[in-house]
């Protein structure tokens, strides 16, 4: 069950497991376990097809709506619980539950409120990513200097200045981290959510190939998955680095 | 402080302790108990008019998915079906824990094992391993070994880096210490290595546990109707809304007050110099 | 009161030297920072390395004490060359190094516990030793009840139980404030002259230097070398508030400072 493993940088020793992935493959001992070639050869046929071409654009779509709602919301929660003592002692309470909440229990919940299609996903993706970024933000807001909203003030900035100009930025190194932990959340939830629906997207291809026993197709789709994600944090990661160079002097 | 953990550098912490696992036992000592309450009151009453609304015909009221609850409680049915979903949940954090500890401190220790182990469980850790789920029927059916395996496949990843983390990052005055009362290395580990990681180490189980929550529902839900997960999935199917409900906000419960209980445990017992302010 | 003269003093005889430093060199990649030192400590006194910050006499301490290998160059130790630390030398910290989950009794016999002494022995040479830096009563405290300057008495009564000759005390004061300092220091002279043991001490205080100690070496900067070394003439059968006010000890500080003023910017 540990034998994935893709690009990522300076992790050559992937390529160790790879290799190992390809000899447990070859040798036909375990019949989950196809060569790590022929998932690379179904793996191009596969993305050519349109069944994968929709599954992914449907299953981006989920993600990205979810994601951009949990940003959006995210962020303002987080600035309001920093900023406002009596929002922080409303909200800190479910937000502390909610971010650690086996929240795939949930979801039968949300299918019958919103139907087996793609926005229970949505509403998914948008649960498992939204707390860790209020948390985030609100970590972020509150560690801003004093001095630096005072000197903002005492320059005459407007408050939409004060926050546009100074805070958010101030902020700005834990709201990516808030982003990017979301992010492998949210990865995390448009899985959890399509498998549980079962008749969209990614969900719907797991599901067809587990029960087809197309394990070449199966490992395929977890490897393109995984690849995802990992690209995605990546880049939120390149972000953060460059955001960090300013961050360290505060 | 960032209020978060960085998990693509083999350098940085895998979940910060003061991120978001700390804050949960904050609940129970910064805010006022009288704010808590109101909090919980006012989402309780939130949730009363909806259902009264209703915004669903699957939308129970609050009071009446509290009924539920109590119902459920009496009859049995929750326990017998905490008693199936909390055994694997055990086992398999067991097994992460005794696998990850053990682990995490070969790579901490060794360049060579981290080298070729970090990497796997950085990927594992950021992965959707929800995904596999649906393998493990082919292999281990429906029974209690596949729900073990559905929580270790989520809980060991998190467990196994924290380990190593914490290993790798051991105080190094207290290592040169004991090296200067010509502490052997065997002693190194034991005795200053070891205790010195043990919070981290904790904290990485108590993660574990969080992610093996999701995990065995999940496999409840999605391969062997047992346990909580097949409270839910039944009542949904007779439309026992309310009852199902409370299900779902059991499992809610149970996992925020057993999480919240071990961080208490953590702060006051592995953390002592913590304790102050 | 005795007159101080400060001076370039001659290497003593070697076997009257506990520590002996010989051509000792240690180079970070390019950075130079010890060059050639060559020192001996004499048994039984207290000999201070005093220089600038960053002038690497923590790392000649540490070479000393083989918790790091010089790039070349020999330390013996009764003669007998250094190639790790030993039991006849004991290691005070600057950040004290005391384990947080531990007691102030596991802490001071964590040395003996390492030698798989006995827990009933280690414990009653811990109890005098705890007893002897002042902190009887606080032996089943933790490391985080105790303020900073009683945390390093914890480090020294450590260093003490292993009943090493020769003791190394890498800036022991730098983490307590200033009260709890001139205290310390008296009580560390108390203790001087009661375990007659060989004190390796590192500073980068002026007055600390002259006030505990019967030689200090002054280091010069990066790349470091002996400069200087001075013995301060200050009668030590004195109270502490008459040696602080004592003209030799007063013109001893000045002296230093006057010689390390220009390596100050």
């Amino acid at each position: 069950m540990t034998l994935y493993g893709y690009r990522v940088p300076m992790m050559a020793s992937l390529l160790v497991w790879c290799g190992i992935w390809e000899l447990v493959g070859q040798s036909g001992l375990m019949f989950l376990v196809p060569p790590l070639s022929a998932v690379l050869v179904a793996g191009y046929a596969m993305v050519q097809t349109g069944t994968w071409q929709a599954a992914a654009m449907i299953t981006l779509h989920s993600f990205a709506v979810g994601m951009a709602l949990a940003v959006v919301v995210g962020i303002s929660l987080g600035v309001l619980m920093g900023r406002f003592k009596a929002v922080d002692e409303l909200f800190s309470i479910w937000v502390n539950i909610f971010v650690s909440a086996p929240l795939s229990a949930l979801v039968p919940v949300l299918m019958i409120l919103f139907g087996m299609g793609e926005t229970t996903v949505i509403v998914t993706v948008f649960l498992f990513a939204v707390w860790i970024i209020v948390l985030d933000t609100r970590a972020g807001i509150q560690h801003v200097p004093k001095s630096l909203i005072e000197m903002g003030r005492s320059y005459g900035a407007s408050t939409f200045a004060l926050y546009g100009k100074i805070v958010l930025l101030a902020a700005l190194p834990e709201i990516l981290a808030g982003i990017r932990l979301g992010l492998v959340r949210g990865v995390k939830g448009v899985v959890i959510g399509q498998l549980l629906v079962a008749i969209i997207g990614y969900g719907e291809l797991f599901e067809l190939y587990s029960r087809s026993f197309d394990m070449e197709n199966f490992w395929a789709l977890t490897i393109i998955l995984f690849a995802a994600a990992m690209l995605m944090s990546a880049a939120i990661e390149y972000i953060e680095k460059k955001v960090d160079y300013y961050a360290g002097v505060r | 402080m960032m209020a978060s953990s960085q998990v693509n550098g083999p350098a940085r912490a895998v979940h910060s302790p003061a991120g978001w696992g700390l804050s949960l036992g904050r609940l129970f000592t910064q805010h006022p108990i009288a704010s808590r309450l109101v909090s919980l009151g006012l989402f309780f009453l939130i949730w009363e008019i909806a259902g009264r609304v209703p915004i669903s015909y699957a939308f129970p009221t609050f009071l009446e998915t509290l009924s539920a609850f109590v119902t459920m409680l009496f009859d049995g049915s929750l326990f017998a079906a905490y008693g199936s979903t909390l055994q694997p949940l055990i086992i398999g954090i067991a097994i992460s824990g005794a696998v990850g500890v053990a682990l995490g401190i070969v790579m901490g220790l060794s360049r060579t094992a981290e080298w070729l182990v970090a990497p796997l469980f950085i990927v594992l850790q950021s992965a959707p391993m929800a995904a596999l789920i649906p393998l493990i029927t082919f292999v281990y059916g429906i029974g209690l070994a596949a729900k073990t395996l559905a929580v270790i496949m989520l809980a060991l990843p998190v467990v196994v880096l924290n380990g190593y983390k914490a290993v790798r990052n051991a105080n190094p005055s207290l290592v040169a210490m004991c090296y200067s009362f010509q502490g052997t290395k065997l002693q190194q580990i034991a005795k200053i290595i070891i205790p010195d990681a043990s919070p981290v180490i904790f904290a990485g189980l108590r993660l574990g546990l969080a992610a093996g929550f999701i995990g065995v529902i999940l496999a409840e839900l999605l391969i062997t109707p047992t346990g909580i997960g097949d409270l839910i999935t039944y009542h949904r199917s007779v439309a026992n809304y309310a009852e199902m409900y409370a299900a779902v906000v059991s499992i809610i419960l149970v996992s925020t007050l057993t999480l919240a209980a071990l961080e208490a445990f953590e702060v006051r017992v592995l953390r002592p110099e913590k304790r102050r302010g | 009161m005795t007159s101080s003269t400060a001076s370039i003093h001659a290497l003593p005889r070697a076997e009257s030297a506990a520590v002996e430093v010989r051509s000792i060199c240690k180079n970070y990649k390019e950075v130079e920072a010890l060059r050639s030192i060559d020192l001996d400590f004499p048994r039984g006194k207290l000999t201070t390395l005093l220089g600038p910050s960053g002038c690497g006499k923590t790392t000649l301490l540490k070479i000393i004490a083989g918790l790091v290998e010089p790039t070349s160059g020999e330390v013996r130790v009764n003669g007998k060359p250094v190639t790790g630390p030993g039991p006849e030398r004991a290691f005070v910290f600057q950040d004290f190094a005391l384990m947080p989950w531990a007691t102030v009794m596991r802490n001071v016999a964590f040395g003996l516990e390492l030698k798989g002494m006995g827990k009933a022995e280690r414990q009653s040479i811990a109890r005098h030793y705890i007893a002897e830096v002042g902190l009887t009563g606080f032996e089943d405290k933790y490391p985080h009840e105790l303020s900073g300057g009683m945390r390093q008495r914890v480090g020294l009564a450590r260093a003490f139980a292993v009943n090493a000759e020769v003791l190394l005390l890498d800036e022991p004061f730098s983490a307590v404030d200033e009260q709890n300092r001139r205290k310390f220091q008296e009580d560390l002279l108390r203790l001087v002259e009661k375990e007659r043991k060989t004190f390796i001490f590192v500073t980068h205080s002026i007055e600390e230097a002259v006030y505990v100690s019967d030689r200090i070496v002054l280091l010069s900067r990066r790349p470091s070398r002996v400069s200087q070394i001075i013995e301060p003439k200050v009668d030590r059968t004195a109270s502490p508030d008459a040696i602080r006010r004592d003209q030799g000890y007063l013109d001893t500080v000045e002296e230093i400072w006057q010689g390390l003023k220009h390596y100050v910017d």
